[in-house]
């Protein structure tokens, strides 16, 4: 055994799009970092489908772009088609969606992290961690080498004991050609940590000359792209089309009559799988009267030559795979490039996690993405910068970050994981926020750039094109609200179709009316023309939305109240009277922060809650 | 539970009693209080622990009743929180209108328990006590379930849960557009949404419209009997309770008391109130008399407006009349057996029922009368739902409300995640009366219903 010789203050352990953040905002944040991973050429792999955002996961990206993390620029750089959901459901559920260059958009990721000076990056399988009195003080690898930390950050994505599964053969791997990591998990148990395993899939990848595209549908990305960045401000990369194919009776024929060759239906996987996200067996099988399935078929690439095809994910054998896809228009003739697989891997129940994303049993040691039975990469990412923010925090002696329900996404996937046992793989929806209205991507920076500047993440560029559009904000809420149009102003009163004015209305007061737009606005007073439009789009929804807003605002108030009462860590749940075994062994085991988080644990009930908020008050209160 | 916000709730049980108590806890407790309160003699500072003469007037400064207030300020009181008691008459009607009144001041309705659950929470009762608290939170709501559920033998629970089934399926087929756009499902076809809300609003308004008849069936009616001296109510009145209880006299204002008799009419509990007649008097007592009577008139469930069938109408006659138009009332015609001389009663709206009380003649068709009236559509039917409990009553209000809100943004402003919002809210309310909350396995049926997987 030979240590390294350097002494780390955060070692992140995988370089997937959980382990990247991670590395960059510790070592931005002023921590010696070491980002290692199984393979350097595979950093911020995509390893399922080549896109970024989505319902809630856009939301989550603009969330990780605020608070000064690299998701959404790389995104920026990397993307080959931005689509904008939702546009016309409301302002909190629109979301960004984008096509990426997969091989760009990691070697981009990767060069950022090369040019990170306080960030090492190394290629290293880890097979062991390192403990001393109830501290993670490091790992070592499969070479034998230890790397020694103050902190460790597992983003260990697929990678433990990952066992893939094509047809019913199966092996040990992390990811189709890479090896899996068979002791870190052993490590953990050893430790305490309780680890359960998950499943995931992924569809074959087609060779795109061998498909026939002009059968299939078009769909074009966007003509006017509004990005993931706050900092970008024009997409430079060629766009490209993606293509809808569907499957039909005859696939769906094929499939069932293999179903027997499905490692998943003949019982072969003990994992469980995404409910959003079945195999395509699973829904022949579950949703027997639907006659076809709609797939998109996406590019990985402008260059290369493979494509996605998403909802088709399976663990049927290569031959039926193949069957199934020439059965379908457009396919006749199509090659796969690479099969389709099933993959069961390790994770650690989060219950375990504070909300600061460190374990509680062990000190130093943090969770980020798959680990913690999450999927998606914008989930991971979000969990990864956090992690990494809160391990940098750790070693600096600073308080923790959290963040809250009502603040972002980030802090509703944080409270669900560490409330909510994992019944599958974690996923962000927008119904699982109740403040839905005020998480929009539109004002992630109104949320949080405030705090990654606190942090130390928000560079000078960003906090002051930030400042500046919080002035505009301001500015023009106040022309919005001021400046009154009357009957004289008749070129005013025409285009906008006004009719009779027997008083003036203010701007704000026509701004409510459901056919008038800021847009509109804009176009008869010039002088809202000197005004950006994200911060136009903020003066609009604020006040169209006022209402809704308020209500909003109350529930969180209402929220709050319970959410601010702090249970001390030292809190004696065996001293408090009248609370039942099972509640207490509950709040024993999570170790609640505030009294809004017991409150959210299941099985905790109200009346639990009133006796420990009595508890409460009277020991530290009088 | 919301600790902070001030509560009202009626501190006496329900039904007839002398006196009635409401109290408010919180720290507009005060405030609230002298909005609406006026003493009868001028004070400069309402001092703790005093009991005022007065009365409480609503907005338009019209009273509503005699009352005796108290104000404890904190933290010497039972919630330890500022404390006002308004000792009240102990009618029903009464204690509605005050509670409907600081309602609508912008005070809330208390949850069962939760005065007692204040005063634990502010320390008045230690620590080894606490456990009482936690069994009196689950007795309190459980029997206050229970009663709900045994008051209509589960019947407006099954509506509300078929409400509720139907708004989550709505949301449910909401978010799965929101949040799931690139999927296959169901068209987005808001006018069949719109007319799913439109059916459980009005299903609910029915619902709400019982309020005022189970609340009768609970607590009972009040019919009044107002009309000229000695034309007979008080034989009327004895006739409809089948014995003597009023003093019946041929001298005027024999009655000066208002009677309240317990009885029931064809099974709807019934309060009869017989008054001193109305007239312009100078007797200080019955002045007094008339003033009361007058307010009751305006608060009776039915007004039976009596006249002696035997005289001729009389000025005074005309006098009562006009004041009991706009309210619910019948005209009574007394002395049926005796000849008829009372003249033309065109002018009077009202149902009129011609009754001896001497020979019985007409009481049967007046008792049935009053019982439809009283109960209207909503007689007894076995499947049919009521409402008698307050707290339902606001939480249906409140649902309908973001119902009605749903319903507009359909009209001019299909944004899903407003109607989501709304949906969400209106299933809130309905969960405050069921007790379950519904919008926790949205996922699960989003998941279930359809197929969804890119």
């Amino acid at each position: 055994m030979s240590g390294y010789g350097k002494n780390y203050q955060v070692i992140v352990v995988g370089a997937g799009h959980a382990g990247c953040e991670a590395a960059l905002a510790a070592a931005r944040m002023g921590c010696v970092t070491l980002l290692l991973t199984i393979g350097l050429d595979t950093v911020a792999q995509m390893s399922c489908n080549p896109s970024i955002g989505g319902l809630a996961k856009g939301h989550l990206v603009h969330e990780v772009d605020a608070l000064g993390g690299e998701m959404g620029i790389n995104i920026d750089v990397t993307g080959i088609q931005f689509r904008r959901l939702n546009t016309r459901k409301g302002p909190a559920v629109r979301a960004a969606r984008a096509q990426a260059d997969r091989m760009a958009y990691s070697t981009r990721m990767k060069n950022v992290i090369e040019s990170e000076l306080l960030l090492d990056l190394k290629q290293g399988l880890v097979d062991e961690l390192l403990f001393d009195k109830g501290r993670v003080v490091g790992v070592r690898t499969r070479e034998g080498i230890s790397f020694y930390g103050e902190t460790v950050v597992l983003t260990t994505g697929t990678f433990m004991r990952g066992l893939i599964h094509v047809g019913l053969n199966s092996y040990a791997g992390g990811r189709a050609g890479e090896p899996s990591a068979e002791g870190i998990s052993g490590s953990l148990s050893g430790y305490g940590l309780r680890v359960g395993r998950l499943k995931t899939g992924t569809p074959a990848r087609l060779s795109a000359r061998s498909i026939d595209f002009s059968k299939l549908e078009r769909q074009p990305g966007d003509k006017l792209i509004k990005p993931f960045s706050f900092m970008t401000n024009k997409i430079e990369r060629k766009q490209v089309d993606c293509y809808i194919a569907e499957t039909n009776e005859k696939t769906h024929q094929i499939i069932r009559d293999n179903l027997d060759k499905s490692p998943l239906f003949a019982g072969v996987i003990e994992g469980i799988g995404p409910r959003y996200c079945p195999s395509i067996e699973d829904k022949v099988v579950r949703f027997p009267d639907k006659k076809s399935h709609q797939s998109f078929i996406e590019p990985e690439g402008v260059r290369g030559s493979e494509m996605y095809p998403s909802g088709l994910s399976t663990s049927l054998p290569p031959d039926v795979q193949l069957a199934y896809f020439r059965s379908m228009t457009g396919f006749e003739k199509v090659e796969i490039m690479r099969p389709g697989y099933a993959i069961e891997y390790d994770f650690v129940e989060p219950l375990q996690l504070k909300a600061s994303l460190e374990t509680k049993s062990v000190m130093g040691l943090f969770h980020a993405g798959q680990i913690n039975g999450t999927s998606g990469y914008e989930e991971a990412a979000g969990q990864g910068l956090l992690a990494g923010i809160n391990a940098a925090r750790q070693c600096q002696n600073k308080e923790p970050i959290v963040i809250g329900r009502d603040r972002g996404y980030l802090g509703v996937m944080v409270d669900d994981l560490i409330t909510q046992p994992t019944t599958d793989p974690y996923r962000m929806f927008t119904s699982r926020s109740e403040y839905r209205l005020l998480l929009r991507e539109d004002n992630a920076d109104q949320r949080l750039t405030e705090l990654g500047r606190k942090i130390g993440l928000v560079s000078d560029a960003r906090w002051e094109k930030y400042l500046k559009k919080q002035e505009e904000v301001v500015a023009a809420t106040h022309i919005i609200k001021t400046e009154i149009v009357t009957s004289s102003n008749r070129e005013v009163v025409e285009k906008l179709e006004l009719g009779v004015l027997k008083s003036g209305l203010s701007l704000e007061q026509l701004l409510r009316r459901p056919e008038i737009n800021i847009k509109r606005l804009e176009e008869v007073l010039p002088k809202l023309g000197t005004f950006s439009a994200q911060a136009l789009e903020q003066v609009e929804i604020a006040v169209k939305y006022e209402g809704y807003i308020k209500r909003q605002l109350e529930q969180v108030e209402k929220f709050r109240e319970q959410e601010d009462i702090r249970i001390p860590a030292d809190i004696a749940y065996d001293l408090i009277p009248s609370i039942s075994t099972e509640v207490r062994e509950k709040l024993k085991q999570t170790k609640p922060i505030s009294l809004g988080h017991a409150a959210r644990i299941q099985g905790v009930t109200p009346a639990a809650i009133a006796v420990i908020q009595i508890y409460l008050r009277k020991k530290y209160h009088g | 539970m919301n600790t902070t916000d001030t509560i009202i709730a009626p501190a006496t049980a329900p039904g007839e009693g002398g006196i009635a108590i409401v109290r408010i806890s919180g720290a507009d407790a005060k405030s609230a209080l002298l909005h609406h309160f006026k003493p009868s003699s001028k004070i400069k500072e309402l001092e703790s622990h005093r009991l005022y003469h007065g009365s409480l007037r609503d907005n338009d400064d019209c009273p509503v009743d005699e009352v005796m207030i108290v104000y404890m300020s904190a933290p010497h009181t039972y919630t330890r929180d500022d404390v006002v008691e308004i000792h009240c008459h102990g009618s029903q009607q009464v204690v509605r209108s005050i509670l409907s009144l600081y309602l609508s001041y912008g005070i809330r309705l208390a949850q069962p328990g939760e005065f007692t659950y204040r005063a634990y929470m502010n320390g008045r009762l230690d620590l080894s006590q606490a456990e009482a608290v936690s069994s009196l939170i689950h007795s309190k709501s459980d029997s206050s379930r229970r009663l709900a559920l045994s008051q209509v033998e589960g019947a407006l629970s099954r509506e509300i849960y078929s409400f509720a089934a139907n708004l989550k399926q709505i949301l449910v087929l909401s978010e799965a557009w929101i949040d799931f756009p690139e999927e296959e499902l169901p068209v987005e076809d808001l006018g069949v949404i719109s007319g799913i809300i439109r059916q459980i609003k009005s299903k609910i308004v029915a619902i709400t419209d019982s309020y005022s008849c189970g609340r009768v069936l609970l607590e009972g009616a009040s019919i009044l009997l107002t009309g000229q001296p000695n034309v007979g109510k008080s034989s009327l009145l004895n006739a409809l309770l089948g014995e003597d209880r009023a003093i019946v006299t041929s001298v005027p204002g024999t009655t000066r008391d208002l009677l309240e008799e317990g009885l029931t009419i064809e099974g709807v509990p019934v309060r009869l109130v017989d008054t001193a007649g109305l007239r312009e008097s100078s007797d200080f007592v019955e002045l007094e008399g008339i003033r009361r009577a007058e307010k009751k008139l305006s608060e009776a469930d039915l007004v039976l407006f009596v006249v002696d069938s035997s005289e001729k109408l009389t000025e005074a006659d005309l006098y009562v009349h006009d004041r009991c138009v706009g309210l619910p009332a019948f005209l009574v015609l007394t002395k049926s057996d005796k000849p008829t001389c009372v003249g033309d009663l065109s002018f009077c709206d009202f149902p009129a029922y011609k009754i001896s009380s001497k020979t019985g003649e007409g009481l049967d068709q007046l008792r049935l009368a009053i019982s439809i009236f009283l109960t209207g559509d909503y007689l007894p039917a076995s499947d049919s739902v009521m409402l008698t409990e307050r707290r339902h009553y606001e939480a249906l209000i409140f649902c309908l409300e973001s119902l009605g809100r749903a319903t507009c943004l359909l009209d001019d402003n299909p944004s899903l995640e407003l109607l989501a919002f709304e949906l969400r809210e209106a299933l809130y309310h309905l969960g405050q009366i069921s007790g379950e909350t519904t919008t926790e396995s949205l996922l699960d049926d989003i998941f279930s219903g359809f197929c969804i997987g890119k």
